[in-house]
């Protein structure tokens, strides 16, 4: 219920800046990053994602502690599961513009 | 200790054991209460009660979502379900919790549109994309989850969508923590205290508990590492005769909190006077609903909900287990009537439920401890 999902930030929607394209493990779903401080998180950075919104910042070395320790808890494939899940884009402009 | 050696560094796992080995009072008894149902998983998954010494006993507290749902509030959220008109979705956790008149899961087969989302925003885009539905997201969850919420709210008005309802049963973990701590049957040295909770609200929140109460609380991760270390500490502080609150898990949780979700919370909901847990009871200001400025979102608004009160089934000792009172193995139901395949309280759904945890990964190795 409360599984925190580690990815790593490779784009921003331009018209929604509180929306970036996060990469789990390969997989590529939209993530609402308006939990944190604007300006808190760059293409690149890491954050642990819960229910389709980043919780917070984190580093990278803490990033493979998350995905290791969702493998040990055998909620790893739920973790996928669960971003691949994400159909949301908060407006079909924005997820054209997250798409490019 | 099948399933630590998985982990980093057994070594120093091997050390800190050791260390706990050389702290604790051989003569004395220490209840410690995990409060997230993340670390109840972690415990029984990495089989921690085996390596810990026997004189420490681990107490499962109340943070599982759908384990302190009352069977009411599931009833209540179902009939939402019943309008013709309404797409109800929840999350996956959500879909197997028994309700009086079944499942959500079951619901569905027998025809009501109830739907699995993996985030409120995809209950906001199903109402996005059927203009003539109302979708209403029962949401779930503590601190973790209501900030999300709130931003999904908040993104509903933004758009302007009108048949986007929320049926709010966030809940807020430090009431609950006040009440254990109040209960007569309860004796708790100290707490481990949730770690992806804390995220959100940082450790502050924690400290009447030291201070009004004189019990240790420490903030810790998930990892067997960080469980054992979290004990360590409290054990540290309980032999020092010390009360406070620290953070062992530095590296995901600001002593502050994460501002701009609290923010959220305090822009959308306020606390209600009340709300019923189950096991607990009824406790003052522990759960959060939507401030009248967001009627308009507000599921207990838009529908008649009538406000059930249903007692657990019949045998069942959820509310016991729930308070640590009672072992899960020690409950009438347990591994006969009540099995993950089907549940017949809310703690043998989730995995983060101590029944569940307790069936899964220890109903063979385990004795069945005499009732206290």
């Amino acid at each position: 219920m409360c599984l925190a999902i580690p990815g790593q930030i490779v784009a921003f929607s331009a018209e929604l800046p509180f929306m970036a394209r996060v990469d789990v493990g390969g997989v590529q779903r939209n993530v609402n990053v308006g939990l944190l401080e604007e300006g808190e998180v760059k293409t690149g950075d890491w954050v642990l994602i819960h229910v389709g919104f980043a919780l917070s910042k984190i580093d990278e070395a803490e990033a493979q502690n998350q995905l290791r320790m969702l493998r040990a808890m055998g909620e790893d494939a739920l973790a996928l599961e669960e971003v691949l899940g994400y159909r949301f884009a908060e407006t079909a402009a924005g997820a054209d513009e997250i798409r490019r | 200790m099948k399933y630590v050696d998985e982990f980093r560094d057994p070594e120093l796992i091997s050390g800190v054991l050791r260390e706990l080995g050389r702290t604790v009072d051989p003569a004395r008894r220490y209840r410690i209460m995990e409060v997230c149902g993340g670390h109840t998983h972690s415990i029984y998954r990495h089989g921690l009660r085996d390596v810990l010494p026997a004189n420490i006993e681990l107490v499962h507290g109340p943070g599982c979502p759908v384990c302190v749902l009352p069977t009411g509030r599931v009833d209540d959220g179902l009939t939402i379900a019943d309008h013709d008109d309404v797409i109800l979705t929840c999350f996956g956790d959500m879909m197997r919790v028994p309700g009086t008149r079944g499942t959500p899961l079951e619901l569905k087969a027998r025809g009501a549109d109830i739907r699995m989302v993996y985030s409120p925003l995809d209950a906001l885009r199903i109402a996005i994309e059927h203009p003539a539905k109302r979708v209403c997201f029962f949401a779930i969850g503590f601190e973790t989850t209501a900030p999300s919420t709130a931003l999904t709210i908040l993104r509903a008005q933004a758009e302007g969508v009108t048949n986007f309802s929320v049926f709010s049963n966030h809940v807020t973990i430090v009431p609950a923590m006040r009440a254990i701590l109040d209960s007569p049957d309860m004796r708790i040295d100290g707490f481990v205290g949730p770690g992806h909770v804390s995220s959100i609200t940082g450790c502050r929140p924690y400290e009447f508990i030291a201070r009004d109460y004189g019990k240790p609380v420490v903030v810790a991760g998930f990892e067997p590492l960080d469980i054992i270390e979290a004990i360590l500490m409290i054990l540290r502080q309980l032999h020092a005769g010390e009360a406070r609150v620290e953070n062992q898990y530095k590296r995901i949780v600001p002593w502050d909190g994460n501002l701009p979700a609290l923010r959220a919370l305090a822009r959308v909901f306020e606390l209600r006077p009340y709300f019923e847990w189950r096991g607990l009871g009824f406790i003052s200001q522990s759960a959060l609903a939507l401030k009248s400025e967001f009627a308009g979102f507000d599921a207990e608004r838009l529908f008649d909900v009538a406000g059930l009160r249903v007692t657990d089934p019949r045998g069942a000792q959820c509310g016991e287990v729930l308070k640590g009172v009672l072992k899960p193995p020690q409950c009438k139901l347990f591994g006969t009537e009540c099995n993950p395949e089907h549940p017949v309280g809310a703690l043998m759904v989730s995995s983060e439920g101590a029944c569940a945890a307790h069936y899964r990964y220890s109903l063979h190795a385990q004795e069945v401890p005499a009732a206290p």
